[in-house]
């Protein structure tokens, strides 16, 4: 991959632990839909909703193993949750806003909520009120690919790749396939520029 | 990316990156239309005045509800039933709002550069809701919008504005940004109403709308501004008519796929007649739906914070 070799190349040395590969995010992902499926006693009445930019692909990804095990398509949406942070007054950019895609009824589903890490649980918090303001749905759960602690909010995840303990001054890097051309989970020092 | 300025005086000087940007976000919020709930809590905590010396009705409801749909706070203000009336002046006025704490200020008056004038004397952002003949910068990008929906990108389209060119805001809104995102522009109008040296700009002018009309994709027709006719630029309405008013006759010389727009309010049987303005071609009402989305995205971009980014 020429182009992620050269972006590296412009990047201040530092050291990268690797924490999850190919391999053992997929094993993951895997785990979590079966656990998806058990908890809610099948996949029907399932709804996934992905927080982009990466949690829409995994969302993508739950669903297609859903399907691969049960054989039901699982309704599949996308969401930003930027018109709906807590930050956007204090910023001096505003973020670029991306599409919301949310085409099913949320109304009395289970809704199935994925992010790529659950840090400080705003983004989730954002996530949780746009939802409902969509409609209203019988309960909502939460997927997470890796939890890395630090909460300022009281929300936790119902599904987690990997418990990963952090201090705040490192960094949770999180590559997918779709965005970065690999899948990857590292942890690196300093917090990138 | 980002704008340049926090305030949107005019399409004047505003790249094609920037009005690609607020293109973008205006699609977003297009989307937040559509949600059963049509609100979102995005700028709770900031504070719109709209303060309306001239009469609006699309472009001021069109502004509350963007502001209401952000969950913004907004304030109305409308001179004729303030204490303009008693001779306050505009600098006292806008003062005086100012001391009650507001973020924003949206306004529309009579005179060109009202707008620039109250950058220079207030902390708030300002947004232009029309200048006298100057701009209107939010309907220029609701019309960039329109057309970008319909035909997916603006380069290249032939876009005639037909009627009063010397009093209307929204032919320069339109010729700035038009050409910006690489479309031709031609005017056409009778001469009397046609600015001195409109060339300059970079347009095709033509007095006879036949002529004009060859080849074109878009038609934006402006509206006959009845109340600025009293000096006898037009010898009659029906002549007006006539010569320059869109009926389903003069259509045949457009391409197939071809577009007649309004800003609105429109003087049916003047400058259009009803069969147009009601028929299969016109997106008179896209451009008032746009309309919102385009605020929407012009009032959250330029409401950022002063913190830092992360």
């Amino acid at each position: 991959m020429p182009f992620l070799e050269s972006e590296e190349e412009n990047l201040p040395r530092r050291k990268g632990v690797l924490i999850m590969d190919e391999k053992t995010v997929r094993r993951a992902l895997t785990r979590i839909a079966h656990e998806i499926i058990e908890r809610n006693k099948g996949a029907e009445n399932l709804g996934l909703i992905g927080i982009k930019t990466r949690g829409a692909y995994l969302a993508e990804r739950l669903a297609k193993i859903i399907f691969e095990i049960e054989e039901v398509q699982v309704p599949l949406g996308f969401m930003d949750i930027t018109l709906y942070r807590d930050d956007i007054q204090t910023k001096l950019d505003q973020p670029i806003v991306q599409k919301t895609e949310v085409m099913f009824d949320v109304a009395d589903k289970i809704i199935i909520l994925v992010d790529d890490v659950l840090f400080t649980g705003r983004t989730i918090r954002a996530a949780l009120d746009q939802i409902i303001d969509f409609g209203r749905p019988k309960l909502i759960q939460l997927a997470v690919l890796v939890d890395r602690g630090h909460r300022e909010l009281p929300i936790r995840a119902d599904y987690i790749g990997k418990n990963i303990p952090t201090a705040l001054n490192e960094q949770v890097v999180v590559k997918i396939q779709e965005v970065d051309g690999e899948d990857s989970v590292t942890i690196e020092k300093e917090k990138r520029k | 990316m980002k704008l340049k300025s926090r305030h949107l005086l005019g399409l004047e000087g505003i790249s094609k990156e920037e009005i690609g940007l607020i293109l973008d976000t205006a699609e977003t919020f297009k989307e937040v239309l559509e949600r059963p709930i049509k609100k979102v809590p995005t700028l709770r905590g900031v504070t719109v005045v709209n303060l309306f010396y001239e009469a609006s009705t699309r472009t001021r409801i069109s502004f509350e509800l963007a502001e209401k749909r952000l969950s913004a706070e907004l304030v109305n203000f409308s001179a004729s039933t303030s204490s303009v009336k008693k001779g306050e002046t505009l600098k006292d006025t806008v003062k005086n709002i100012e001391a009650m704490k507001i973020d924003m200020v949206v306004i529309r008056h009579q005179s060109a550069g009202t707008p620039y004038f109250l950058t220079q004397c207030l902390s708030s952002s300002i947004i232009n809701a029309g200048d006298g003949a100057h701009e209107h910068p939010t309907q220029g990008l609701l019309d960039l919008f329109t057309l970008r929906e319909k035909y997916k990108k603006i380069e290249g389209l032939k876009v005639v504005i037909v009627g009063d060119i010397k009093h209307s805001r929204v032919a320069r809104s339109n010729i700035w940004g038009l050409k910006t995102m690489g479309a031709s522009v031609a005017v056409c109008g009778p001469t009397t109403l046609m600015p001195y040296e409109i060339d300059k700009m970079g347009v095709g002018v033509y007095s006879n709308l036949d002529e004009a009309l060859r080849g074109a994709d878009v038609v934006n027709v402006l509206r006959i501004q009845l109340e600025r006719q009293k000096g006898g630029l037009l010898p009659s309405l029906r002549e007006y008519a006539n010569e320059f008013g869109i009926n389903s006759d003069r259509l045949k010389r457009l391409n197939p796929n071809f577009t007649i727009m309004h800003p609105g309010p429109i003087n049916r049987g003047v400058e259009i007649t009803p069969e147009v303005a009601d028929g299969p071609y016109s997106v008179i009402l896209d451009q008032v739906t746009n309309g919102v989305a385009i605020r929407m995205a012009v009032l959250y971009l330029l409401s950022g914070g002063e913190g830092k980014v992360e």
